[in-house]
């Protein structure tokens, strides 16, 4: 075989590819000392990358806890898999697609769904559901932030495309979309978050790996045609944003929903032959990472030829087809002698699916152009081998009061009514109705509870009498002002989410936002990070089956906070027994379950600035996030499936961004219940009492008669179970020890909660 | 050959789109403009095996079959060699 | 008496319908691909939600050409029975089986939501579980549900009698707030001149099973089973 292994490399080349010298001289080492080809430096780029090594993070993440008796796979696999029974296991995971979706949001945030998609897909699962967290800079003027009228604009123009891109791809691929969450921070201005979360449903004994197996196999290539979109999308991920970022736009992919449909049924029907050895999409670096992946994982070698690769565009070169990002395509590899089986399922559904290549029995990725040997990399070299650092961690206190600034003066209203509107139609607490009525949450009909008014999405699964719940949840600011201690807040909430529906949390998947990990403040945050959920996912049982990490995510040398997101999902025994977030009729007991005592009013004051009311309201941000006993928290989580399961609560509604008075009110739009209640002061100051973000509080409401059970109940958990007031029809009134603090009408409260996010577009026309 | 298709909405029906470009034009400060219209355009590449009078006849039909939706829709077209 | 699902490569609610008419209408039910001409000797056709062939072009326009909507068409020419939902209401029209279009939503926006439709005439094989008047709570999922079609043509279904659906306020009045898309006097679903044929935009088939949060639009397969049952 000849080859063309002639090396034209320049320091300039070498750092165009952004690969250190160091980093060069170990590609070096590992092809035995030779220099490599310019297609090699391409693969080596894309694969060594931040986005495809995990180099910095990689150390951090194997602290996560990753096992339990449920998990059939975790981290390493396209998506991880949960053991739910009766035969049935489900895949899921979070992925980020930041920097695409702020270059391009439409296109940007449609490649971010199609991908989480093939990932859960390759895998054998039919996706059911999609959820995403989006974070955005401000779309309004807000108190206290210095945003310009033209990043509003661009946010808001942002905000449009990545909405109507996960809309486009989902509604048309077919899966429901059960909601997340829409977060703003001026942070987010020039660094969008996109994080994208698919799950989907597997039989155990038919589960597919991204493995290459059998020396002899035939590699098949299947779906859309390769063309020079994206090429190094990989590496753009990796790098923070520059002005420059924006002459980038052509190298953003162009998702094809009907072809991935496409895509999904064929590959779920060529499984179903037998035929199929292993498979794996094409993602983030495209045919390179598919081929080296799967040989790694089979211990084996995949040799392909570029001649053979299907071509959008004339005259593309080996560098060009390796690095390309097109969308929606896959690799895999069939049984020798069985390939028309496979053949034959992809032309039912009018793709192309050809041999491009087959497996060998040397660890070795191989690339052949017209016959040539145009690159011949170790597997290892571009898997196991790539470098992982340890970087430095510098400990980091965020340039913000401790202490409440003197300026302001708690406790000093007699009349909240005004401030909890004009909270419930902040953009943070705000009905996402806009986002997610974009969205089709309905089809499969398997949706049991849909975004909007519910703290988890839930759908039955068809055939059982299970149903599963997940939620997305984050909180960067909390994060901000305690990395480890917000990211312990973001396990709890999203598991305390899928609790209150009945659900028992049973899997994690997190995606992890940050900046700049060359910086040892950021790499700090990072590690703080992965302390905070290990501590969490460990003591409330739930593994880390998977997800995504984000660096680089910086704009002009300006850091987001620090951002995970965490995906729980859970499993619900009996789907009749889904409790609703929403208060059902009048006349019934509101009761706070809650794990957390109440601080002293120091205390109080200090966790009072990082809430959404210190932000909205005030205008200011100091303090720590709220205090959280994790154990209590596990306890909280259980007690509320226990009383799913004893039928003993009419609803079940987390207490979060806006404290109780903002849970009390979401609980009244539904069905237009309100609610009476009168709260124990303990000296708080009213703001404290109605405001504070106080973890591990869940507003319950049951039947007069269930209320000594539910006592019992919460007894033997140890948890506190106070009876606040009552359901009434249409009425809002909150009193605290007596004194009237809140009155208004459940109608007022809901069109300011309502239309808020409508509103606030509305004024702003795109431009 | 190239032929190049236009397809709009027939004036008879409401165009949602080229009403809401009209509204954000004029909330640019944009003047003298009277009404907006949003379309399709296609761009076909014939291979070289028809003649003229024949291609116009099947881009017609390719139009007419395909492109639009006679109920709502309307085209023109023009072919360039 | 057996029911047909129609599968084109984007369809997406295919297996829903599917399931509501096996699972909980209890009937006979099969699949039908979209590169055949055989209907398999179904008496009632399903022409499911989706994006048929991608939709880039126009939703539905690709459809028409398919064989299995020739058969359809066939089929509905004799009298039988053919019931199109969101993406089989737009292939009927483009295909000619019912008259007008469905455009682009004047919000231009994709919408997802339960929305409320009153009942305009029970006399049809699809709505004779129902009175007129009812209001029936049935979701929507769609970019172009917009219906539109002439002056003649609307007057003709007005005479006829064959708008069979409105988009309504839960105490059924017809207004332009409960008007989800801005389509032509609120229609949400038209029938064919022989009442064989019906399409409409919101999916009785979510709206099926309590677990679900209604069971309105079962009404429309229990009204079809009873019509084949009477034939």
């Amino acid at each position: 075989m000849t080859t063309a292994l002639d090396s034209v490399i320049t320091p300039e080349l070498i750092r165009e590819h952004g690969i250190t010298p160091d980093e060069y001289e170990k590609i070096k080492q590992l092809l035995g000392g030779r220099e490599p080809s310019l297609t090699e430096l391409g693969i080596f780029s894309v694969m060594w990358s931040e986005h495809c090594s995990y180099k910095s993070s990689r150390v951090h993440l194997k602290r996560l806890p990753t096992h339990s008796r449920r998990v059939l796979q975790g981290p390493g696999e396209n998506a991880g898999i949960i053991d739910i029974g009766d035969g049935w296991a489900c895949a899921f995971k979070i992925e980020s697609h930041n920097h695409p979706s702020f270059i391009e949001p439409f296109q940007g945030a449609t490649t971010g769904v199609g991908g989480i998609l093939r990932d859960i897909f390759t895998m054998g699962a039919r996706p059911v559901a999609v959820m995403d967290s989006l974070r955005f800079g401000p779309i309004s003027a807000t108190k206290g932030a210095q945003t310009t009228q033209a990043e509003i604009h661009k946010n808001h123009s942002i905000l449009e495309g990545v909405v109507s891109g996960v809309a486009s791809y989902g509604n048309c691929f077919g899966v429901p979309n059960l909601g997340g969450e829409t977060k703003f921070e001026p942070c987010y201005s020039g660094n969008p978050l996109v994080n994208a979360f698919a799950l989907g449903l597997v039989r155990k004994d038919q589960i597919f790996y991204a493995k290459a197996a059998g020396v002899g196999n035939p590699v098949i290539y299947v779906g859309a045609k390769t063309g020079r979109d994206g090429i190094h999308g990989a590496t753009m991920a990796s790098e923070e944003f520059s002005e420059a970022s924006e002459a980038k736009r052509p190298n953003v992919q162009v998702g094809d929903p009907f072809l991935e449909k496409l895509l999904l049924e064929a590959c779920l029907e060529a499984m179903q032959t037998g035929a199929i050895v292993g498979i794996q999409d094409m993602g983030a670096a495209g045919l390179t990472c598919s081929t080296c992946e799967m040989g790694a994982r089979g211990k084996v070698g995949v040799e392909i030829e570029m001649d053979r690769v299907p071509q959008r565009e004339t005259g593309m070169n080996a560098y060009e087809i390796m690095l390309s990002e097109s969308q929606e395509r896959m690799l895999l590899v069939a049984q020798k002698g069985r390939e028309d089986e496979v053949y034959r399922v992809f032309q039912k559904w009018g793709l192309d699916a050809v041999e491009v290549g087959r497996v060998i029995a040397e660890n070795t990725m191989r690339v052949l152009e017209h016959g040539k040997v145009v690159a011949e990399i170790p597997n290892e070299a571009l898997t196991d081998d790539a470098p992982v650092y340890k970087r430095p961690l510098a400990r980091w206190e965020p340039p913000v009061a401790r202490e409440m600034p003197e300026n302001i003066q708690l406790g000093s209203s007699d009349d909240f009514t005004a401030q909890l509107q004009q909270l419930l139609a902040s953009p943070n607490i705000c009905s996402k109705r806009w986002v997610w009525q974009q969205y089709d949450h309905m089809v499969q009909t398997n949706t049991v509870e849909a975004p909007g008014a519910g703290d988890a999405g839930l759908i039955r699964i068809k055939g059982s009498n299970r149903a599963l719940a997940m939620a997305l949840d984050g909180n960067g600011r909390w994060c901000y002002l305690d990395p480890k201690l917000g990211a312990m807040h973001a396990v709890a909430e999203a598991a305390r989410n899928v609790a209150c529906s009945g659900a028992t949390p049973v899997g994690a998947t997190n995606c992890l936002n940050f900046g700049n990990p060359e910086k040892p403040p950021i790499m700090w945050q990072f590690s703080q990070t992965i302390d905070g959920l290990t501590k969490a996912c460990e003591e409330l049982e739930i593994p880390i089956t998977g997800g995504n990490v984000s660096l680089y995510n910086e704009t002009l040398g300006e850091g987001i906070y620090p951002t995970p997101v965490l995906g729980v999902v859970g499993i619900l025994e009996d789907v009749h027994k889904a409790v609703r977030p929403d208060f059902q009729t009048a006349g019934q007991a509101i009761v706070l379950l809650r794990g957390s005592e109440p601080g002293d009013a120091t205390d109080a004051e200090i966790e009072f600035g990082s809430s959404e009311y210190a932000k909205e309201i005030l205008g200011a941000l100091w303090g720590y996030p709220p205090e959280l006993d994790i154990e209590k928290e596990a306890a909280l989580q259980k007690a509320l499936v226990e009383l799913a399961e004893a039928g003993l609560a009419a609803s079940a509604h987390d207490c979060s961004d806006g404290g109780l008075a903002v849970a009390l009110s979401e609980s009244s739009f539904v069905q237009g219940i309100g609610f009476k209640v009168d709260i124990k002061s303990a000296g708080l100051p009213a703001e404290c009492l109605l405001f504070a973000e106080d973890a591990s509080r869940v507003v319950i409401s049951c039947d007069q008669a269930s209320l000594s059970r539910i006592q019992q109940l919460a007894a033997k958990y140890g948890l506190a179970a106070e009876v606040l007031g009552e359901t009434v029809s249409g009425q809002i009134e909150i009193k605290i020890d007596g004194r009237t603090v809140v009155s208004t009408g459940v109608e007022e409260l809901r069109n300011a909660y309502e239309g808020a996010l409508e509103t606030a577009l509305r004024t702003e026309v795109g431009v | 050959m190239k032929a190049y298709v236009y397809v709009s909405l027939k004036k008879s029906v409401l165009d949602p789109q080229g009403k809401t470009i009209q509204g954000a034009l004029k909330k640019m400060g944009v003047k003298g403009l009277a009404d907006v219209r949003q379309g399709k355009f296609f761009e076909l590449t014939l291979d070289g095996g028809l003649n003229r009078g024949e291609a116009e006849a099947e881009v017609a039909r390719i139009a007419r079959d395909v492109l639009t939706n006679p109920v709502i829709e309307e085209f023109r077209f023009s072919l360039e060699e | 008496m057996k029911f047909g699902v129609l599968i084109f490569p984007g369809s997406n609610c295919d297996h829903d319908a599917f399931w509501t008419i096996q699972q909980v209408a209890k009937q006979p039910v099969t699949f039908l691909w979209h590169e055949s001409h055989d209907l398999q000797n179904c008496d009632a056709i399903i022409v499911p939600g989706g994006f048929s062939y991608g939709d880039y072009l126009r939703t539905g326009a690709i459809a028409k050409f398919s064989p299995v909507m020739e058969s359809v068409r066939k089929f509905a020419d004799g009298g039988g029975l053919v019931l199109g939902i969101c993406n089989g209401f737009q292939i009927l029209c483009e295909s000619g089986l019912l008259p007008g279009a469905l455009t682009r939503n004047v919000g231009l926006k994709y919408v997802c939501k339960p929305v409320h439709v009153r009942v305009e005439n029970n006399d049809t094989p699809f709505t004779n579980a129902c009175r007129v008047g009812d209001v029936l709570t049935i979701p929507i999922g769609h970019m172009d549900g917009n219906y539109f079609c002439d002056d003649s043509t609307l007057a003709e279904l007005k005479r006829d009698q064959r708008i069979i659906f409105r988009y309504a306020t839960p105490s059924g009045e017809i207004t332009e707030d409960a008007n989800p898309n801005g389509s032509l006097e609120n229609i949400a679903g038209i029938c064919s001149p022989g009442r064989n044929v019906l399409g409409m935009m919101p999916h009785p088939e979510r709206a099926s099973e309590s677990e679900l949060g209604g069971t309105d639009g079962f009404r429309i397969f229990e009204s079809l089973v009873g019509a084949m049952a009477a034939r």
